[in-house]
């Protein structure tokens, strides 16, 4: 009994001791984060520890995206939130209708003595974590851009040209499939053909500005007219085997592709890195295709990836080290690392002219075409949406896409009842921040 | 439920005593805490337990069921029972809980039936049984999740065997965008993992039916299935009144695990269960009061049938 006290007096003493010796102010970053990306989120923290003395970083990964903002929501809600959370775009709605969860990554940042400039960040970027104002809330972090990946030997095969639109797609499709190849698939359709249809397309997603106003009265615009004739069209290729679905799994679509029986893939700029090791052909990218029938189509797209939110309730040493991250994580040399390493595209206007003077593009074309598009000239609807319980609205999209693929039912009573369960899901949203 | 899971012990002894009303029984000797107060530290343990992990929950369920709050906790509305009517009036909901019924009963009863059938043949095997044994209990000791990943593998639309092979049948199987065609991927995996716990306890039941009645029935009668029938079923029927109520609940509850691997995250149209959806409103939608709401319903819906279950089934079994 002596020893064991004896035993752990030392232990005390000696866990002061190195409090004392390292003195550092410890920060933690949840975030949803596995495999590679995982790696490279602590070479990244190890980076930032290295660089100063100040503070020292601990990311820790919580699973899925979905469950890093439930388990943050949680820790929240118990007084033991993180100094960082990390959330997807489906989920910004979520955490930046709590205003009192986080500290908006602007405040942080300039309160911590460093000055934010907006316009340093690239177009498809800037609004999607942003108040209506266009102060920043969030602090982009992984962006990804939906692109066209294409099947070199494809294309050599039929004789035909990557389409730009959707309308010179209907007419290379045929050709294509009688290559031999299923002319079309596409991965997450929630991402690719419902939101970044209205981005590329130029149509309004939502009443309130996309929801950016307020959360009172958001209704969705999932019956609108274009986007019916898109999916249409799309139920029409299907049917003619121009289009090849494989439910909502984001790899059960991606997989014909990386065996060369695709021509076409819409996946992310994220899947880049994956690709280069997986794929058994030849392949190179371009971007996701618009209708030119709609006037003012061929707009940037929304980012996809995540956020990174600083959550409220911590000391002011704590949200000063938060800032000098936020800041490190900004720099051009981190971004372009972080963007060669996985495949994300860079955030800042800078590290995007440091990776093209480093010639990375000219070595990998692919990895510009994400970027490219998510600066591609913006719209009035290209900016990003801010819809209350997305990810369960993203639910009811992907149970009426397999419905409307499986014969189950048609585009049209479909589109009516994610615009009326989606409708619901958001009053239902406004109930709970009011 | 305390006084219910008690009453096959004290039915037994009453039927006991019915049987035997000559032989007067020994008076068992009363033994008897002096302190009142020792009884209860011996139960404190288990008592806090479930208190901390049952009790407490519920009543945080039942609660928050009643209103419509803001995920980070920073303000609830109370809104009455809308969270109830919202859930019972949507027909989404009533076609989870629609499958969720068909596929509780085609669970229980496969998992039930096979166990029976491979514990009845494993009893009657003679050399290597130790090996056959082994062999049946192993799969038992496999994780949900990972039964679920083997089987989203076996069931995988590009490369998996059980597609090649039911396409071979002229099935062209799609899981994870047909609705039925996951189902019965749900169901096969489901039941392969619960067959070897109902085989463990069918076939320690078997065991357990006395050497003399089997003999006796023997020479009674020279039909294996009806000998089965009359004299081996009735004997087993405890254990499989027992399991009846432990593969209800795995049905509704621990196949979550594996439904969650075999969907990847995206329901979809496919098929899910109740506690899918409760788990998928709450945690991934953030929507507390409503999953709530939902819990509280297949609470009731549970303590309902188990109660059902006790009142008219076991009424007609025999504790021996």
């Amino acid at each position: 009994m002596l020893r064991n006290a004896t035993v752990s007096a030392i232990a005390l003493i000696a866990t002061l001791a190195t409090a004392q010796a390292q003195a550092a102010t410890e920060i933690t970053w949840w975030h949803g984060m596995g495999g590679k990306n995982q790696e490279v989120i602590n070479e990244i923290s190890k980076r930032f520890n290295e660089s100063q003395q100040a503070c020292a970083l601990t990311p820790v990964s919580r699973g899925t995206y979905e469950e890093a903002l439930a388990s943050g929501i949680a820790a929240f809600r118990s007084g033991e939130q993180p100094n960082i959370l990390q959330v997807f775009d489906a989920g910004a709605a979520t955490i930046m209708n709590a205003p009192g969860a986080t500290i908006p990554a602007e405040d942080l940042i300039t309160k911590a003595g460093y000055s934010f400039d907006r316009d340093a960040f690239v177009n498809g970027v800037r609004y999607f974590y942003a108040d209506a104002n266009g102060k920043f809330v969030g602090m982009p972090f992984n962006s990804s851009a939906p692109i066209m990946y294409t099947n070199t030997e494809a294309f050599e095969k039929a004789g035909v040209a990557p389409p730009k639109t959707w309308e010179e797609f209907e007419t290379i499709a045929p050709k294509l499939k009688a290559a031999g190849y299923i002319p079309l698939v596409g991965s997450q359709l929630t991402w690719m053909f419902f939101e970044n249809f209205f981005s590329r397309n130029n149509v309004q997603m939502a009443s309130n500005t996309n929801g950016y106003d307020s959360v009172e009265g958001t209704t969705i615009n999932a019956t609108d007219p274009n986007l019916l004739m898109m999916w249409t069209k799309l139920k029409e290729w299907h049917d003619a085997g121009l289009f090849g679905f494989y439910g909502a799994g984001w790899s059960d679509n991606q997989a014909p592709f990386e065996q060369g029986k695709v021509a076409m893939w819409i996946g992310s700029s994220g899947s880049f890195g994956g690709l280069q090791s997986t794929a058994t052909m030849p392949f190179s990218a371009d971007f996701l295709p618009y209708w030119s029938s709609i006037e003012g189509a061929g707009t940037n797209s929304f980012i996809g990836g995540a956020a990174l939110f600083a959550m409220a309730g911590h000391d002011e040493a704590q949200n000063k080290c938060t800032a000098d991250f936020f800041q490190f994580l900004t720099s051009p040399e981190i971004q372009v690392f972080y963007h060669k390493a996985t495949g994300y595209v860079p955030i800042t206007t800078a590290a995007y002219e440091l990776a093209k003077s480093e010639g990375y593009y000219d070595e990998k074309p692919v990895a510009e075409v994400g970027i490219k598009q998510l600066t591609l000239p913006g719209g009035e609807w290209s900016k990003g949406y801010r819809l209350g319980f997305y990810p369960q609205i993203r639910s009811i999209e992907e149970r009426e896409f397999n419905r409307i693929f499986s014969g189950e039912t048609s585009v049209e009573d479909a589109f009516e009842t994610i615009k009326s369960e989606g409708d619901a899901l958001l009053a239902r949203f406004a109930k709970t921040a009011g | 439920m305390a006084d219910l899971t008690e009453s096959p012990p004290l039915r037994a002894a009453r039927v006991r005593r019915s049987r035997a009303p000559a032989a007067a029984p020994a008076p068992a000797k009363r033994v008897q805490f002096d302190a009142p107060v020792l009884p209860w530290l011996f139960l404190a343990p288990q008592l806090i337990v479930v208190a901390v992990f049952f009790y407490w929950p519920s009543v945080q369920a039942v609660t928050s069921s009643f209103y419509i709050e803001d995920p980070f906790g920073f303000g609830a509305t109370f809104v009455g029972l809308s969270n109830y009517t919202d859930a019972l009036g949507s027909a989404e909901y009533h076609r989870v809980a629609r499958f969720t019924a068909a596929f509780t009963a085609i669970v229980t009863a496969l998992a039930l039936a096979i166990g029976l059938l491979l514990a009845v043949k494993a009893d009657a095997v003679i050399r290597g049984a130790a090996t056959y044994k082994t062999l049946l209990i192993a799969v038992y000791a496999i994780a949900p999740p990972v039964s679920g990943l083997i089987g989203m593998m076996f069931f995988d639309m590009h490369i998996g065997p059980f597609v090649t092979f039911a396409r071979w049948l002229g099935w062209d199987m799609q899981v994870g965008l047909d609705y039925v065609d996951t189902a019965t991927a749900m169901i096969a995996v489901s039941v392969w993992k619960q067959v070897p716990y109902n085989f463990i306890f069918f076939l320690s039941g078997l065991q357990a039916v006395p050497v003399s009645v089997r003999e006796a029935a023997m020479i009674d009668c020279a039909s294996g299935w009806r000998r089965f029938r009359t004299v081996t079923l009735p004997l087993l029927a405890p254990t499989a009144f027992f399991l009846l109520i432990i593969n209800v609940t795995y049905a509704l509850f621990d196949t979550f695990g594996i439904i969650d691997v075999m969907l990847k995250d995206k329901p979809a149209n496919n098929p899910v269960t109740l506690v899918y959806k409760v788990y998928n409103d709450g945690f991934r939608g953030n929507d507390i009061g409503g999953s709530s709401a939902q819990s509280v319903i297949l609470m009731v819906v549970v303590f309902a049938l188990t109660i059902l279950q006790f009142r008219f089934l076991e009424k007609r079994i025999h504790y021996g």
